[in-house]
């Protein structure tokens, strides 16, 4: 049995093919994949992102223990700030990706996290406690991500909040029908826009109000479809396909999120030892040479023959309509412009590794 | 609930492909059914002219954006023709799949195996229990 979002009677209403997803009832699509993909990329969509988790770190030793079990920075966050990290575990693999919104420095931290790591990431972060107060507020929140050109627009509308005046990677408390609101502009399409984390007694109505002041706007629900569609395009990592418990961040080239300088933190040791001695693989971006559409799990082969990586996404982008394709290859593979074979159903078609995003943000 | 045109003078399968006969020539396509769960039809592979084909083996694939499907052979023989204009224009197979989004023609080893297939009054069954 499926777990429901605040959310879902209204998919229903709009017409959603509803598919489970992780454990949860989902929309996979509305109208089309094809046109609420191209609704984000030129007005506005919305997502029910509720199926999402969130787990709250209160009290003096909040800090300290995020420290501890995460990869980034967090005493760099001030009030209001968010930031992209990993859930490292203590093998040189990751437990989760996550976002980390900063409520109150050094005592109050909201951390977003997987839906389908949700149990799993909840019980780590238990285990490895550091003295914090962590609890899981998944089901007191509902979540929205509002995202598009006009999406900012929209929501200033809606909020009666300068949310178009917001930084990127910030979140801002507020209320919306009385009930609670966390404004962040976050999000995983690579267009402007906001993550709204809402109690979940008021998303239905603020899910409501933004159709309905968004209808000029041309704003339109957006299944999880489309939804990997879009992060596809921008190289997103989706837990499951480019990172799962056995990946060494540094391979996904999420490096960027690991501060080992700065600080401890747990399984630095075992992560370290994969960059210092020399990586064996990297995350590359591709397009197709010749027809076929890669998918997740295909082998990718060099020209001579030798299996070379594994497909981790790929999809038919809906904006550049043509193939792209997501995969680790070996180290002497991966420069921009090089040649190689993914193999589709037993026929070996050709691809070249190219710049990425796919898409220009 | 979307209603579906299905032929009555069609045969059908359990996967969602029809079989127009005529004679021993059995021209192949997937249903609206089929189409509709897919989604935006990309990418189509059919088989060579002259390849055999057995009943309830996949015979091609059908990419939509989000997924890869394979499509079954409702009868055993061997392909005569196949539809190239499918190659350049997928999106027939969204627009119109079961007269100009035809797939393959199949000469069929032997009619016996068409007991096998649903008529249209069961496929209607099966859909209606699909959607429930």
């Amino acid at each position: 049995m499926s777990q429901k979002t605040p959310l879902v009677d209204e998919h229903v209403k709009l017409g959603g093919k509803m598919v489970d997803f992780a454990g949860w009832w989902m929309p996979i699509q509305y109208k089309g994949l094809r046109e609420e993909h191209n609704c984000v990329r030129s007005k506005v969509g919305l997502f029910d992102v509720s199926h999402m988790g969130e787990i709250r770190f209160k009290g003096p030793k909040a800090l300290e223990t995020l420290e501890w079990l995460t990869t980034n920075d967090v005493s760099k966050l001030q009030n209001g700030e968010a930031q992209y990290s990993l859930l490292p575990n203590d093998q040189g693999g990751l437990v989760d990706d996550i976002i980390v919104y900063c409520l109150k420095k050094d005592q109050d931290y909201l951390v977003c996290v997987n839906a389908s790591n949700k149990d799993k990431d909840f019980e780590w972060m238990k285990k490895h406690n550091r003295g914090a107060e962590i609890t899981d507020e998944s089901s007191q929140w509902g979540q929205i991500a509002v995202q598009g050109p006009q999406a900012l627009a929209l929501l200033d509308q809606v909020l009666s909040k300068p949310i178009s005046q917001m930084k990127s990677f910030t979140v801002l408390e507020t209320e919306f029908a009385g009930g609670k609101a966390l404004i962040a502009t976050t999000g995983y399409t690579g267009e402007k826009g906001a993550e709204v984390f809402i109690a979940a007694p008021q998303a239905v109505a603020l899910w409501q109000t933004l159709l309905e002041k968004g209808a000029s706007l041309g704003v339109q629900p957006i299944g999880l479809g489309a939804r990997d569609t879009l992060r596809t395009e921008m190289k997103y990592s989706l837990y499951g396909h480019e990172i799962d418990d056995t990946t060494n961040p540094y391979e996904a080239g999420l490096g960027w999120v690991i501060k080992p300088q700065k600080k401890d933190f747990l399984g630095k040791a075992q992560i370290l030892i994969h960059r210092e001695k020399g990586l064996q693989r990297s995350l590359v971006g591709f397009t197709m040479l010749e027809k076929g559409i890669p998918r997740q799990g295909y082998t990718a082969f060099s020209s001579d023959g030798q299996q070379i990586g594994q497909v981790t996404s790929g999809t038919h982008s809906p904006t550049l309509d043509a193939p792209v394709g997501i995969a680790y290859l070996a180290t002497p593979y991966v420069a921009e412009g090089t040649e190689f074979a993914v193999d589709i159903r037993g026929r070996k078609v050709k691809a070249k590794v190219c710049k990425t995003p796919f898409v220009p943000r | 609930m979307a209603t579906y045109h299905i032929p009555e003078d069609y045969y059908y399968t359990k996967d969602h492909e029809w079989a127009q006969v005529d004679e021993n020539i059995v021209t192949v396509g997937i249903t609206e059914f089929a189409q509709n769960s897919l989604g935006e039809v990309v990418y189509v592979e059919l088989p060579e002219e002259g390849q055999k084909v057995s009943q309830g083996e996949p015979f091609g694939v059908v990419e939509s954006v989000k997924a890869v499907s394979d499509l079954y052979a409702p009868v055993s023989g061997t392909v005569i023709e196949i539809n190239q204009s499918l190659n350049d224009d997928p999106a027939v197979l969204n627009d119109d799949p079961i007269n100009q989004g035809w797939m393959i023609r199949i000469e069929m080893d032997t009619e016996k195996e068409l007991a096998n297939l649903m008529r249209a009054p069961d496929y209607k069954k099966l859909i209606a229990e699909a959607n429930k």
